[in-house]
């Protein structure tokens, strides 16, 4: 299986502020009723977005800069402390990459939305409190400037602008080498793989 | 050299480093449901591959399942359509399914500790959040998202990096009408929802030595709402007595060597921790959510916080919070008008819960402004229950009675709040529309709690309303 390099992201961007989001706003449980993951771009953010009217709210999401990044299909998300908590359900990053984020710049992330990002080549980077809130202002005060997410270097920068940001260094590895799905590292384990579960009496039922 | 539980659980399930430096890990128990497996299974046929070890993996289904009509096909097509592709997929595969019609069937972090599956010194992977549970046997227990639960049907492993360890101490005897779902909403509070980022919780102390497995399994349940993505306790005798006689314990011949090795996980005296918090049992009194996040509790008898004591960051959730639950800051949570009371879940619908509710529940009324719903979190909890006759009392008391399932936790069935109905609820997320409804509400709570609040019609202190 070869994988793409991700070693920069270069897109628009949207802020979407607020600490703490979890994943149950990020894709509502109701559109975990699927079989694929086919179509969850559409709903990502859906009851933040709707209101219980079905009239849209004021959003990110709806916005102008979002039509943008789902028409280009390319674009980077800027939140919070603490993205993507709560539910382990790969429906939320599926849903934010299919509706056309390919890079998140956060404060934190929930470990498990991080592993599911990383695993669907996806960059969750992360800044300072400070950089993070420099870089927030920048991406609303100019909506034209693309936002380059430099994997390899680990700079977030845009304009004249360049932030220090930081990614687990096995991410880092992964997605830089073209290796950010681990099946293929994983299955070549095979032979340690029956080693291991050989040593442990629970695998065979004692 | 001493070691934590953690650290021998990693050792011994090690196979090998990987080239970008994670770990590979063997991933002895896998349990999957309906909700996050059907992706896996359509990517293990794209790519070709089997299951590595289906008598490693185990199935139920617990999400969509209604609890309200027990005939398929459901009302709702889309449940069907899951339900049957777990059928189809464990079928192919050749992985034992705990269906609807075996009497077994249960939320899947209910349904591995009754079968004995669950146990300790064992890694445990399941998609989904809530898997640090099993964490209660001594096992390091890890929720997944859909594409490991692929790696892990093909390989029985995944690509981890090993978790820094935090001993949460707890000390004392809980007061009357202070419960285990008390101590982990305090300790949330205080740790805070992403407090343990980068952690594995090693839950010890007096209290949860005297802690039963029920009790122990509510603490690690809400690891994840602290930020932590596992959480355990080490195996002692209460443990290995939970297990003895379950359907995959292991049998006479291997009883005694088995206990031996899961004593041996425990961990040693002496062993370094990278960090320590110590709690007081005393100091914990009932506790009840008030915001958005499992973070924002108050004990039932202080007030919610006034904006102005809060930092920058937490005011903005806070005044998030306290718009989408229309309360006031700085005014007591208590006596606060309650739509629904949703008793069940994975953190409290087992038989202690149930028992322990229906001990006070004897004789006293649902409020006719509440609708009271209870939710055995498995079919062997409700058909335990129903053998005791609990069943009675709940219904006699004007809770609706239910079928096994996940339910209301998180209404991907068909129980939902409506509206901006509040919810009294003994499950572990009272985030923004978790329920169901976009504007409806939850306040977390102990299942004793959840039904004073479903006797009195608003939020109350159970020890008030039934003299504990
Ligand atoms: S009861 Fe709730 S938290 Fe537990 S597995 Fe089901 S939906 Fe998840």
């Amino acid at each position: 299986m070869s994988l793409a390099q991700i070693t920069q992201v270069k897109a628009l961007a949207l802020a979407v502020p607020g600490d703490d989001i979890d994943t149950d706003r990020i894709i509502p449980a109701r559109f975990l009723r699927c079989v694929t993951f086919d179509g969850l771009g559409e709903h990502a953010f859906r009851d933040e977005r709707t209101g219980p009217d079905g009239k849209e709210r004021a959003h990110p999401m709806n916005s102008a800069q979002a039509a943008r990044i789902a028409a280009a299909k390319q674009g980077v998300m800027v939140v919070g402390f603490n993205f993507g908590c709560g539910s382990s359900r790969e429906h939320a990053p599926q849903s934010l990459w299919r509706f056309g984020f390919t890079a998140f710049v956060g404060g934190s992330f929930a470990e498990i939305f991080f592993g599911n990002s990383t695993t669907l080549g996806v960059p969750c980077l992360t800044l300072s409190k400070e950089d993070l809130a420099e870089c927030d202002a920048f991406v609303r005060a100019n909506p034209n400037v693309e936002v380059t997410v430099d994997v390899a270097n680990l700079t977030v920068s845009a304009g004249a602008k360049s932030w220090k940001a930081d990614i687990a260094a096995s991410a880092r590895d992964g997605l830089v080498n073209g290796k950010w799905d681990p099946i293929a590292d994983l299955l070549e384990g095979a032979d340690s793989v029956a080693k291991t579960a050989g040593g442990l009496a629970y695998v065979a039922g004692k | 050299m001493a070691k934590t539980l953690f650290q021998k659980v990693w050792e011994a399930h090690t196979v090998r480093k990987l080239p970008n430096g994670q770990t590979q890990l063997f991933i002895g128990t896998h349990l999957i449901h309906e909700v996050t497996s059907p992706q896996a299974f359509g990517m293990l046929r794209d790519l070709g591959l089997k299951v590595k070890f289906p008598q490693r993996t185990f199935a139920t289904v617990d999400h969509i399942v209604p609890t309200n009509e027990l005939k398929e096909p459901y009302s709702d097509p889309i449940a069907q359509e899951m339900i049957e592709a777990l059928r189809k997929n464990t079928k192919d595969y050749g992985i034992r399914f705990f269906d609807t019609t075996t009497g077994t069937q249960g939320i899947v972090h209910m349904v591995g500790p009754e079968q004995g599956i669950t146990q300790p010194g064992t890694t445990i992977a399941c998609g989904d959040s809530h898997t640090a549970t099993h964490g209660a046997f001594g096992a390091i227990a890890f929720g997944i998202g859909t594409t490991q639960v692929r790696d892990v049907l093909a390989t029985q492993t995944l690509a981890l990096s090993p978790l820094k360890v935090r001993r949460i101490e707890v000390n004392g005897k809980l007061a009357p009408g202070v419960y285990a779902k008390d101590v982990i909403l305090h300790i949330i509070r205080v740790l805070g929802v992403n407090g343990g980022i980068g952690y594995a919780y090693e839950y010890a102390g007096t209290t949860f030595d005297g802690f039963s497995l029920e009790e122990r399994m509510t603490v690690c349940n809400m690891s994840i709402e602290g930020g932590a993505r596992c959480g355990y306790v080490n195996p002692d005798q209460k443990t290995f007595d939970y297990i003895k006689g379950k359907p995959f314990a292991p049998k006479a011949a291997d009883w005694d060597a088995a206990v031996a090795r899961w004593a041996s996980f425990a961990s040693d005296p002496g062993c370094q921790y990278d960090d320590v918090k110590p709690f007081k049992a005393e100091d914990i009194r009932p506790t009840v959510t008030w915001g958005i996040t499992p973070g924002q509790a108050v004990f039932i008898d202080e007030k919610m916080p006034a904006l102005e004591t809060l930092n920058a960051a937490d005011r903005q959730t806070a005044e998030d919070a306290y718009a989408h639950m229309k309360l006031a800051p700085n005014t007591p949570i208590k006596g606060t008008k309650v739509d629904v009371c949703f008793l069940g879940s994975c953190t409290n619908g087992r038989i202690s819960d149930l028992r322990e509710v229906a001990k006070y529940l004897k004789g006293r009324k649902v409020s006719p402004s509440v609708k009271a719903i209870v939710v055995p979190g498995s079919q062997l909890t409700a058909i335990q229950a129903v053998h005791e006759g609990l069943d009675k009392i709940y219904i006699e008391a004007g809770f609706e009675w239910r079928g096994a399932g996940c339910s209301m936790c998180l209404a991907m069935n068909p129980d939902k709040l409506v509206g901006d109905q509040l919810c009294a609820s003994s499950s572990n997320r009272n985030f923004k529309g978790r329920q169901g409804s976009q504007t409806g509400r939850t306040v977390l709570m102990s299942p004793l709690m959840v039904a004073a609040a479903a006797i009195t019609g608003v939020v109350s202190d159970a020890r008030e309303v039934f003299k504990v």
